[in-house]
């Protein structure tokens, strides 16, 4: 059973690091935004471009810059125009975003996964623990996840941008009045996401053989599934539904029943609809469900 | 009373139909079945049904589910296990010792009404089954989810299709669903003209509800929740309602797709397969059926025949292997789709109907009539 709890909290802190980008987004706009599973993706498939073709100093800040450019760049064009229409546009925009990277990404790679041919070095060196053999990348996961968590609370409680973003989840309109700079304060949370699917894709791509066009979907759509069972809007809720999700998958794959791993994410997600919708951590607003 | 005519632009809608529908049938009968032409229409026919009965839902009563996946999925393994013949039952089931359902419906209506009219009578009523499945399941799906709004509503019905394809690819399910592996060896309709009957004929009814007291109870709860309720309208039953006759359209839409697939696999019912009916419903208008209907051709017609090019090297005689390969046309057709998802949020129709067309085309004519004098 240990192997497949620590695999479970390594899932934990990749889904983690995934599910801050769905909640901050969430909170500010009230949008899921689909097209963020893909970004995990594309960060994925640079990560294996490029270390491919240049070394890994150079490859792997590359790998965040462009990621935070995709994210920012997916705001601007995709969501931006629509800050006025109905939030349903607004989700149909980022459903349309996804369906168009996925196809451009098929484009670029003929369809075929892309072999990760260049782990990176030290994180994916196999070692011994607890008798048990596994990579370092499933030690290290967590523990960095939670630093960054750390560092974004930070940020979120104690400067400037992050008094900004605590304002526009608040009351968005308000806030404008109050003076934020709205826009900058959306295109730094779409940095902010991007960046932390970027530092994912890295740690969860170094553990698989491939990345496929569709490998963002499904951690996509379970860490949307962890914010919103933490509280949507919430980071230490995202941060602990996602390990909760996590471990609960690993045990479960560990009880032979693969198939249901994935059904189980999504039992806990209508459960907790029905349930409290609030989640763990959320605050309570009538009006969200 | 308020007395009731048929107007000019019913009947030139119902004449255009007409046409199209005999058009279909000479095509039938001038092209071989495995003709492009003839797999498009049959395509489209599938499409247009699937997407009429989403945009009831998200178009009509404003409830934002993304569930047709898994409804479709229903549909199409009802079809399968029910059709597959007995003989063939050992072959499709190799793995699970010729599966539990030992009948077949077409088989026991071919018993006593003859081979031909036997076969269409039990594809049929194996199609009907699969609607009624579908909707059985919606309306245990919409016990608990129904209560909830807009995009958690959406979450929750993707969320259920991906239940509902794990289940179906279960082991222990195998004698019925045969696991992961492919069902096929079932009956089909070979031309395209009686796909366009029975897509019509559903489309037909979704627009006769549409048009009745339901439909406009349905029209009241998409624009105002509250004052809709307040005129009386009782909004737990009318989204329930909804929402399961969605799902029995969806339904045989699945069943649909099974026969022009010839083959299904709970694998291919992903979430892909809704976003996409999705995109179809908000291009041609959300609100609209013949918008819906139309950009379901437009859509399949583009992808399966006009852009083939754009993915085999030569496109309109431009001749550029390395950049129209393979995954091309998908990524063109999805920047269009985005191009109007950003610039004409109101789609191909906005939510304008064929014989809305027509009637506008009528009276500017008249008022040009009215200028002459």
């Amino acid at each position: 059973m240990l192997p497949y709890f620590i695999n479970g909290v390594t899932a934990g802190g990749q889904y983690a690091l995934i599910a801050i980008g769905y909640t901050l987004v969430y909170g500010i706009l009230r949008l899921i935004n689909f097209a963020h599973g893909d970004v995990f993706m594309v960060a994925g498939l640079i990560m294996v471009y490029t270390s491919a073709s240049m070394p890994m100093y150079i490859a792997l800040p590359l790998v965040l810059i462009l990621t935070v450019v995709l994210g920012f760049v997916i705001e601007r064009v995709a969501y931006k125009p629509l800050r006025q229409a109905p939030r349903m546009s607004l989700m149909i925009s980022a459903i349309g975003v996804s369906y168009l990277i996925q196809n451009l990404a098929f484009y670029i790679t003929g369809g075929l996964p892309q072999p990760v041919t260049h782990p990176i070095p030290w994180i994916s060196d196999t070692i011994t623990i607890f008798g048990e053999t596994t990579k370092r990348v499933t030690i290290i996961t967590p523990f960095l996840t939670i630093a960054l968590v750390f560092a974004l609370v930070y940020l979120i409680n104690h400067t400037r941008i992050g008094m900004g973003m605590r304002a526009a989840a608040k009351d968005f309109e308000t806030a404008q009045l109050m003076g934020v700079k709205i826009n900058s304060v959306i295109s730094m949370t779409f940095v902010i996401g991007s960046f932390l699917a970027a530092v994912g894709a890295m740690l969860y791509f170094t553990n698989y053989p491939s990345v496929a066009i569709t490998s963002g979907g499904m951690p996509g759509l379970k860490a949307f599934v962890a914010a919103v069972f933490g509280g949507i809007g919430s980071i230490p809720g995202a941060v602990v539904g996602a390990f909760i999700i996590g471990i609960c998958e690993e045990i479960i794959k560990g009880l032979g029943y693969t198939t249901f791993s994935d059904a189980f994410t999504f039992v806990i997600l209508i459960i907790v609809l029905c349930v409290k919708p609030t989640g763990l951590f959320g605050e309570k607003v009538t009006d969200k469900v | 009373m308020k007395k009731k005519t048929i107007q000019k632009e019913h009947i030139i809608t119902a004449v255009i139909l007409l046409a199209l529908l005999a058009a279909a049938f000479v095509l039938d009968s001038m092209l071989p079945s495995y003709h492009i032409a003839i797999k498009v229409i049959k395509k489209a026919c599938v499409y247009s049904l699937v997407a009429v009965s989403m945009n009831l839902l998200n178009g009509f009563t404003g409830l934002f589910s993304l569930g047709q996946a898994g409804f479709m999925l229903l549909g199409a393994y009802s079809y399968a296990v029910l059709c597959i013949p007995v003989a063939k039952r050992a072959g499709v089931y190799q793995y699970f010792d010729g599966g539990l359902v030992q009948f077949s419906i077409p088989e026991f209506f071919s018993g006593f009404l003859g081979e031909t009219v036997g076969t269409t009578v039990g594809m049929l009523a194996a199609l009907l089954i699969g609607g009624l499945v579908a909707a059985l399941f919606a309306y245990l799906i919409g016990l608990p989810v129904l209560r909830l709004k807009s995009d958690y509503l959406a979450i929750a019905t993707l969320g259920f299709a991906e239940i509902l394809r794990a289940f179906f690819q279960w082991n222990a399910l195998g004698p019925i669903t045969n696991g992961s592996n492919l069902l096929k060896s079932y009956p089909d309709f070979a031309r395209a003209g009686s796909y366009m009957l029975l897509a019509g004929a559903f489309i037909a009814c979704i627009v006769l509800l549409v048009n009745s007291t339901y439909g406009r109870a349905f029209k009241a709860i998409r624009d105002d929740e509250v004052a809709a309720e307040a005129m009386g309208i009782n909004l737990a039953h009318h989204k329930r309602l909804a929402f399961i006759i969605s799902s029995f359209f969806a339904g045989i839409g699945g069943g649909m797709l099974a026969m022009y697939m010839g083959a299904v696999q709970a694998l291919s019912f992903k979430s892909t397969m809704t976003y996409e009916i999705l995109l179809i419903v908000v291009i041609g208008g959300i609100g609209s059926i013949t918008g819906s209907v139309l950009t379901s051709f437009l859509y399949v017609a583009s992808l399966e025949w006009l852009l083939r090019g754009l993915d085999s090297g030569t496109f309109l005689g431009i001749n550029a292997p390395g950049i129209f390969k393979n995954g091309f046309r998908m990524a063109v057709v999805s920047v269009i789709i985005m191009v109007v998802v950003l610039f004409f949020r109101k789609g191909i129709m906005g939510d304008k109907e064929l014989p809305d067309l027509l009637r506008k085309r009528a009276k500017s004519t008249k008022k040009e009539d009215g200028a002459n004098e």
